[in-house]
């Protein structure tokens, strides 16, 4: 049966919500431009329409979820992003693996915010023109997901659409009421606990920006040049918290789950958040110059507008489609890039007409700042970060360029830098550098009343410092390339200066340490990246090399190495052995072996063939029927530290997925100076039909030891049975089952062909035990010589194909991050304080209101 | 000079030398025999090749050879002109990469065959792939 109803409803909440952000928008411009009575009287209407659009937007995520929670597979969107046996907190996930669905957690934190800033705003000046702002944006997110058909123009696709709409299929045409039976299910990729909350941080991140962009828009508007920054500010400074946490919370996705090798890759849809975040965190420093001294107000109006105009920017790269094929990672292409383009100009022009009216009006300073200044040092920082903004714009932009040249009837042919890693790390490298630079001294103007003789003495310490920690640093992490040594030395300077400065605040005024601990945060970031990526190390090299010219062998080396089943195999400081494929079960805590587990037609089933007791407990006996996770293997490696025989064993992971292929995730061991890093890049296809050669035949008498694979193997016994696995025996049947013991290089196996006779007809069920590629069947029960014949068939063993890498200090960047983040919370905190009490001074009937609300609209 | 202009003289300096930079590191699109001619004049800059690999007139692919050892393997990879190329790479097969409709080889030439040092494939979107029922 199909429910169309709960779609209906969607789509009329969907409808429903970009009618009512319109409204909104039009009765908070009513708003603006009148006085007294009417501006109330529109302003409380419009407040009571976003509401309504609140309510409405609640409703689409309602439907949908719904559609998804009941399984409705009759709906497009349940039915590719969503299957039976998904648990109910990847449901949620579901919501951002389509562009629809991440549209729709936009549009969410946006109506969320839009209802804090009313609260936060209630009657005052700045809540018609922001909110009209807001709600503004909001109906043009909405329209992405409108789904409305006029004509031939389509506006926005719609999460509620019903399979048989989207796809031509025949069973549509046999019957119009036909639903899928499963879903094909959400991709395994996203099925990981970072991909539950990494989406909805970097979507507030993206939503946030909005609000020192309203704030910026409503103030050249209202001719309120100046008063605007006040509020803007703290949330600046939490958009710019969210959005790099989000940003790093990809990155450290990517690193456990990806393959690539580590957790930054330069792919155009990194680089699309990396732009706006770098752009905001200049438009922060250079408000923080205005909030001194007011100058940089130009500066800081421009750099507002650019960070939205950037996220606007990186949502039509990753969205258009237009990227094609210089991305591994973006949406599909749901035919939204005109909409997305008239968004993106929409609200650039805006934006840039506005501020060019208002130009020649806003107020600037003549004062020229002083080179010791600490204002100058900010400006000459958030100048820096720009530039390393456009460094990463212009070349991700390539795809922009030549679809640009095409629609003009050119032709270009220009590709991104082949190497995109080594291309952006020579340029990022050096901008990193004088960012460290600027920060660890930009504090020490903090001041004001700088000149020449101070400096040299505010200096001489953190250098002495600064020299003596990164000579140690550079001696005993061994850095030996002039780059590096350059980078660690002034990242180490900017921890030192910036550390002393911390400590001085903290005994002044405890609230003022947000930006040094940022910048702490910042200098140990580059120190992780610079040795977790720059000393990186590939310890699975090949050295046998790819032989590509028989004549003139050139020597390449591989970065993989073959490991058979249970052959031990060296590499650098490391032996390895692979044990064999696992299995996860649902409530035991270790991996299982996948031999004692027989599949069932269901994928997430399984049948127990033996006991299993790990640890002293028993989880679950012969027979049993268990819940697993059919399409992960674990690969058991077993790694033998050379130099002082520790060992560890690592399980990278590996998925066989019908619409991906093989998908490889890695297994990390972690340790506080390094993670050591592996993954399998290649395993046998299990599909694949094997070649089994040919059947030799043994004849042996029981008890006897004979050869089989070059193992050795023992007749241990033959009984008769009254159950075969996957064999139904009927009443008459007689059936027997050798138990034939082969001796492995670390575990015996037991391989039980069985022989049947039914009705006078034998037949043969052979044992395969893939692990070493043997096939076993019981050919013919000789009485008359009381021997046996088996027939064995051999074919490859089990063997994966194995990258490993070493990450150095890997931690120091994840510190970094939570260091910085713990530093934009505190500046939001201090810079929130600012602005209500600069209110409660400015008008004094605030005063009746609870202070503690306030707050906890920023926490 | 007022020192705001000598920070905007090295601002828009720094922007164009990042374009020049930008314009002279970034790779192209061309074809086998463009790149083969590139590399034929000692050209060593990477390029970017776009194609399909070779099918048989009933659509099977042939031309792919796993190295003995498992770690390598090469293809033949037929260009937008038609050209067919063997071209290797030094990791094993990618699994979906007999899926593929397009592939796209970022390397260059070293004699006569093409080695790649990244492969990007575009697989048909799995709603297309998708049979409903």
């Amino acid at each position: 049966m199909v429910h169309t109803f709960i779609g209906n409803a969607g789509h009329f909440f969907v409808i429903a919500s970009f009618i009512t952000s319109l409204l909104a928008a039009y009765a908070y411009i009513q708003a603006s431009h009148t006085q007294d009575l009417a501006a109330s009287s529109w302003r409380k209407y419009a407040r009571n329409v976003f509401y309504l659009h609140g309510f409405f937007v609640i409703g689409v995520i309602f439907s949908l979820f719904y559609i998804i929670y009941n399984h409705y597979f009759e709906y497009h969107y349940a039915w590719s992003h969503s299957s039976r046996n998904l648990p109910v907190y990847y449901m949620i996930s579901c919501f951002w693996e389509g562009q629809e669905g991440s549209f729709l957690l936009w549009i969410f934190w946006q109506m969320i915010l839009g209802l804090i800033l009313i609260q936060t705003n209630k009657n005052k000046a700045w809540e018609a023109p922001v909110m009209a702002v807001f709600s503004l944006v909001q109906a043009f997110l909405a329209s992405m997901i409108l789904g409305v058909v006029i004509g031939d123009l389509k506006i926005g696709s719609s999460p509620f659409m019903l399979v048989r709409d989207v796809m031509e299929a025949p069973v549509f045409a046999l019957n119009p009421d036909f639903v899928p039976e499963d879903g094909t299910g959400l991709n395994p990729l996203l099925q990981n606990y970072w991909m539950v909350i990494h989406p909805p941080t970097l979507f507030l991140g993206f939503a946030t920006t909005l609000i020192p962009f309203a704030f910026c828009i409503a103030g050249l508007w209202k001719k309120e040049y100046e008063n605007w920054v006040k509020p803007a500010l703290p949330w600046s400074i939490f958009s710019a918290a969210i959005l790099g946490l989000g940003i790093m919370m990809g990155a450290y996705w990517a690193y456990e789950t990806l393959n690539f090798g580590g957790y930054w890759n330069w792919d155009p849809v990194e680089n699309a958040v990396y732009v706006p975040w770098l752009v905001l965190v200049a438009s922060i420093h250079t408000l923080i110059i205005f909030k001194n001294n007011h100058t940089a107000l130009k500066t800081s109006i421009v750099l507002v507008i650019a960070t939205f105009v950037m996220v606007l920017y990186s949502t039509f790269l990753t969205r258009s489609g237009i990227l094609g094929n210089a991305s591994v990672h973006s949406f599909t292409d749901l035919g939204l890039s005109g909409q997305l383009l008239i968004y993106l100009l929409f609200f650039t022009l805006g934006a840039v007409v506005l501020a060019a009216i208002h130009w020649k009006h806003i107020p600037t300073s003549d004062k020229e700042a002083s080179a010791y200044s600490r204002e100058f040092w900010i400006f000459i920082g958030a100048t820096t970060l720009c530039l390393m903004g456009f460094q990463v714009l212009v070349p991700t932009s390539i795809p922009v360029y030549n679809a640009i040249v095409e629609a003009f009837g050119g032709i270009s042919n220009v590709a991104p830098p082949a190497d995109q890693v080594a291309f952006y790390t020579k340029f990022q490298l050096w901008f990193a550098v004088v960012v460290a630079i600027l920060s660890g001294t930009g504090q020490f103007f903090f001041w004001k009343k700088m000149d020449k003789e101070k400096l040299k003495n505010e200096l001489a310490i953190p250098l002495i410092v600064t020299l003596l920690l990164s000579a140690v640093a550079i001696l005993l992490g061994k850095v030996i390339d002039p780059t590096y040594m350059v980078l660690i030395t002034v990242a180490i300077y900017s921890v030192v200066a910036n550390t002393m400065i911390l400590i001085r605040l903290a005994q002044a005024k405890v609230q003022l340490i947000g930006g040094s601990v940022a910048h702490i945060g910042v200098a140990m970031i580059l120190i992780g990246i610079l040795f977790s990526s720059g000393y990186s190390n590939t310890i699975s090299i090949n050295n046998s090399g790819l032989i590509i010219f028989k004549d003139a062998p050139e020597q390449e080396n591989t970065e993989n190495v073959l490991l058979w089943i249970n052959e031990p195999r060296e590499i650098q400081d490391y032996k390895l052995v692979y044990q064999g494929q696992r299995k996860e079960v649902k409530g035991v805590p270790a991996y299982v072996d996948k031999k004692i587990l027989r599949p069932t037609e269901k994928p997430y089933m399984a049948v127990a063939r033996e006991d299993f007791v790990h640890d002293g407990k028993k989880y679950f006996s012969k027979g049993d029927t268990l819940e697993y996770y059919g399409e992960n293997t674990y690969h058991e490696v077993v790694f033998t530290n050379k130099n002082n025989g520790s060992e560890f064993t690592l399980y990278p992971r590996s998925q066989v997925n019908p619409n991906m292929g093989l998908i490889a995730s890695p297994d990390i061991r972690k340790v506080l100076h390094k993670d050591l890093y592996a993954h399998v890049s290649a395993i046998p296809n299990d599909e694949e039909e094997k070649d089994w050669g040919e059947t030799t035949e043994t004849e042996v008498k029981m008890g006897e030891r004979f050869f089989i694979n070059d193992y050795v193997a023992e007749l241990q016994g033959i009984e008769r049975v009254n159950e075969v696995e996957d064999v139904e025996l009927a009443p008459g049947d007689l059936a027997v089952k050798a138990n034939i013991r082969v001796f492995g290089e670390n575990q015996t196996y037991d391989l039980h062909p069985v022989y049947l006779i039914r009705d006078r007809m034998v037949g043969r069920v052979p044992y395969t035990l893939n692990e070493l590629g043997l096939r076993v069947s019981l050919m013919n029960i000789n009485p008359e010589k009381n021997s046996f014949t088996l027939g064995v068939n051999t074919t490859q063993k089990d063997y994966i194909v194995l990258k490993a890498i070493e990450k150095p200090w890997i931690n120091i960047l994840w510190m970094g991050t939570l260091l910085l983040m713990v530093g934009f919370g505190i500046a939001t905190y201090r810079r929130y304080r600012d602005y209500v009490k600069q209110q409660e001074e400015s008008s004094p009937e605030d005063k009746r209101k609870p202070r503690q609300k306030k707050e906890s609209a920023v926490v | 000079m007022k020192k705001s202009h000598l920070l905007g003289i090295l601002i828009i300096a720094a922007c164009v030398t990042i374009i020049i930079t930008t314009a002279g590191d970034a790779s192209s699109y061309v074809s086998f025999k463009e790149a083969h001619d590139m590399a034929a004049q000692g050209q060593d800059k990477k390029v970017h090749v776009v194609g399909q690999l070779k099918k048989t007139a009933s659509g099977e692919i042939v031309g792919i050879e796993p190295s003995e050892d498992k770690l390598s393997f090469s293809f033949v990879m037929v260009d937008q002109n038609n050209q067919e190329q063997q071209v290797f790479y030094k990791e094993p097969m990618p699994a979906d990469f007999t899926r593929s409709e397009q592939v796209v080889v970022i390397g260059g030439y070293h004699q006569d065959v093409f080695v790649a040092d990244q492969i990007l494939m575009k697989c048909p979107s799995k709603y297309q792939e998708q049979e409903v029922g």
